[in-house]
């Protein structure tokens, strides 16, 4: 550990479970191995940890946190700590009274997910019928006055109606408008080749939202999120592992990334048997990406191991099948072929429309 | 107008999506908002403790020069650069 780590954010993945079935979801592909394990008290106990950790944000996420009936307690516990709190939800199932309860709970902000600006074309990468009630909860968030995200993961099928996605959320008076390219990892990585989008597709749609921007600039804060297959060096993912987030998953681990427990060789702890305390300054597995002892070469000489501390742990071993790898989004990783090939693919439409794999439980 | 381009009758205030707190860690005040959070130096702070809706610009301006003890020539530059940074970032709104 170094001085400069330091935690601001706890992201609680509150549940697994979800209503939709986002072909691009971000929840590992073992959903089951993770069943929801922690109480309202366990929930509790992990935020005042963090805020003793010094942690400022809390990100209230899942699946679908929604979906915990004990929602409005936490929101009240959050606030009773002064945290910051986001709650990233689909919208579903809620009614309006519930929303006002959370706004009376404390909660901070709100972000909605959309999967396009088409309602077809929306429930149909979410897997059902969802977009009319997404856009009457967002309504309704700013009815409240609670600030309001919208986010649109963007990949091939929708990258052609930017335009169209941005004046959805004038309409809708957003505070803030994430366009994020897909990440390609779990469900998304099954999904890569229906979903990674051509250059041209990239460049035209970075254009809208350039301008966007400036148009909009002081209104809405607008963000656009390259994919990594793009910008030929890698994210700085969570900003440096075990740096600036730590995130607890529905059956209690603490994590330093939303897929770390897919990583093989590294043990990550219950909330339940330690204390965050101990576990951010003295387990294994977050001392393990830690710092600069790890990086191999060309990451170890790089001017720019302190900028994107070589990438994403994730994406290297489930590109290449190591953890420690430089992160293949790199031009210069020895294994960028496994980027450049897939992206040389989706220059061209497929033939065939692919068939997309819903997020589903498999047990 | 100042040479910002900003009135000095504009009357900003703390966007609803942003939180002001303490860290008690470094002991120095941030300002949260989705996502992120800004880092202040001590003017940055007490700039935004002043952002309230009801103080224009200039009296912002005086009230931090005789907090300050400094000179409201210089001050004023460094306030208006400061304020239109976060009215560009949706952080301040602005009442006319």
């Amino acid at each position: 550990m170094t001085a400069d780590d330091r935690l601001y954010t706890l992201i609680a993945e509150l549940t697994y479970l979800c209503p939709l079935r986002c072909v691009y979801c971000s929840n590992p592909t073992n959903l089951a191995a993770h069943p929801d394990r922690l109480s309202t008290a366990d929930w509790l106990r992990v935020f005042e940890q963090a805020a003793g950790l010094g942690a400022l944000s809390l990100n209230l996420s899942g699946g679908e946190p929604l979906l915990r009936r004990d929602l409005e307690q936490l929101v009240a516990g959050a606030h009773a700590l002064d945290f910051y709190s986001n709650l990233i939800t689909s919208g579903l199932p809620l009614e309006r009274q519930r929303l006002v309860d959370l706004k009376q709970a404390g909660l901070s902000s709100v972000q909605i997910s959309i999967q396009d600006s088409v309602a077809a074309e929306s429930d149909r990468i979410a897997g059902r019928d969802a977009f009319e009630q997404k856009l009457k909860v967002a309504r309704w968030v700013k009815e409240l006055d609670l600030p309001l995200t919208l986010n649109v993961v963007l990949h091939r099928q929708n990258l052609g109606r930017i335009a169209e996605i941005v004046a959805l959320a004038e309409s809708l008076h957003v505070d803030r408008l994430e366009l994020a390219n897909t990440q390609y990892l779990a469900w998304a990585l099954e999904n890569r080749s229906a979903l990674l989008p051509s250059r041209d597709q990239l460049d035209a749609a970075r254009e809208v939202a350039r301008a966007a921007k400036e148009r909009l600039k002081g209104k809405i804060e607008l963000l656009f999120v390259l994919p990594d297959y793009y910008s030929d060096r890698p994210k700085a993912c969570m900003s440096g592992w075990g740096k600036r987030y730590l995130l607890v998953t529905p059956d209690g681990l603490a994590l330093p990334c939303h897929l770390a427990h897919t990583l093989p060789g590294l043990t990550f702890d219950s909330v339940q048997q330690r204390s965050l305390d101990d576990i951010w300054h003295h387990s294994a597995a977050f001392a393990a990406f830690r710092g600069e002892e790890w990086m191999p070469e060309p990451c170890r000489s790089c001017e720019r191991r302190a900028v994107d501390f070589g990438g994403c742990r994730c994406q290297a071993f489930h590109l290449t099948g190591n953890a420690a790898a430089t992160d293949p989004a790199c031009r210069l990783s020895p294994e960028h072929a496994r980027i450049t090939d897939a992206r040389d693919a989706a220059q061209e439409p497929p033939l065939v429309p692919l068939r997309l794999r819903y997020r589903e439980i498999r047990r | 107008m100042s040479e910002a381009g900003l009135s000095l009758e504009l009357k900003p205030k703390l966007a609803p999506k942003t939180k002001l707190r303490l860290d008690p860690k470094t002991g120095k005040f941030i300002l949260l908002y989705p996502e992120k959070g800004l880092l202040l130096n001590p003017t940055g702070a007490a700039i935004l403790k002043l952002c309230d809706g009801q103080r224009s610009l200039s009296a912002i301006v005086e009230a931090l020069a005789e907090e300050f003890r400094a000179d409201a020539a210089v001050l004023r530059v460094e306030v208006l650069a400061f304020v239109q940074g976060l009215l560009d970032r949706g952080l301040l709104r602005a009442e006319p």
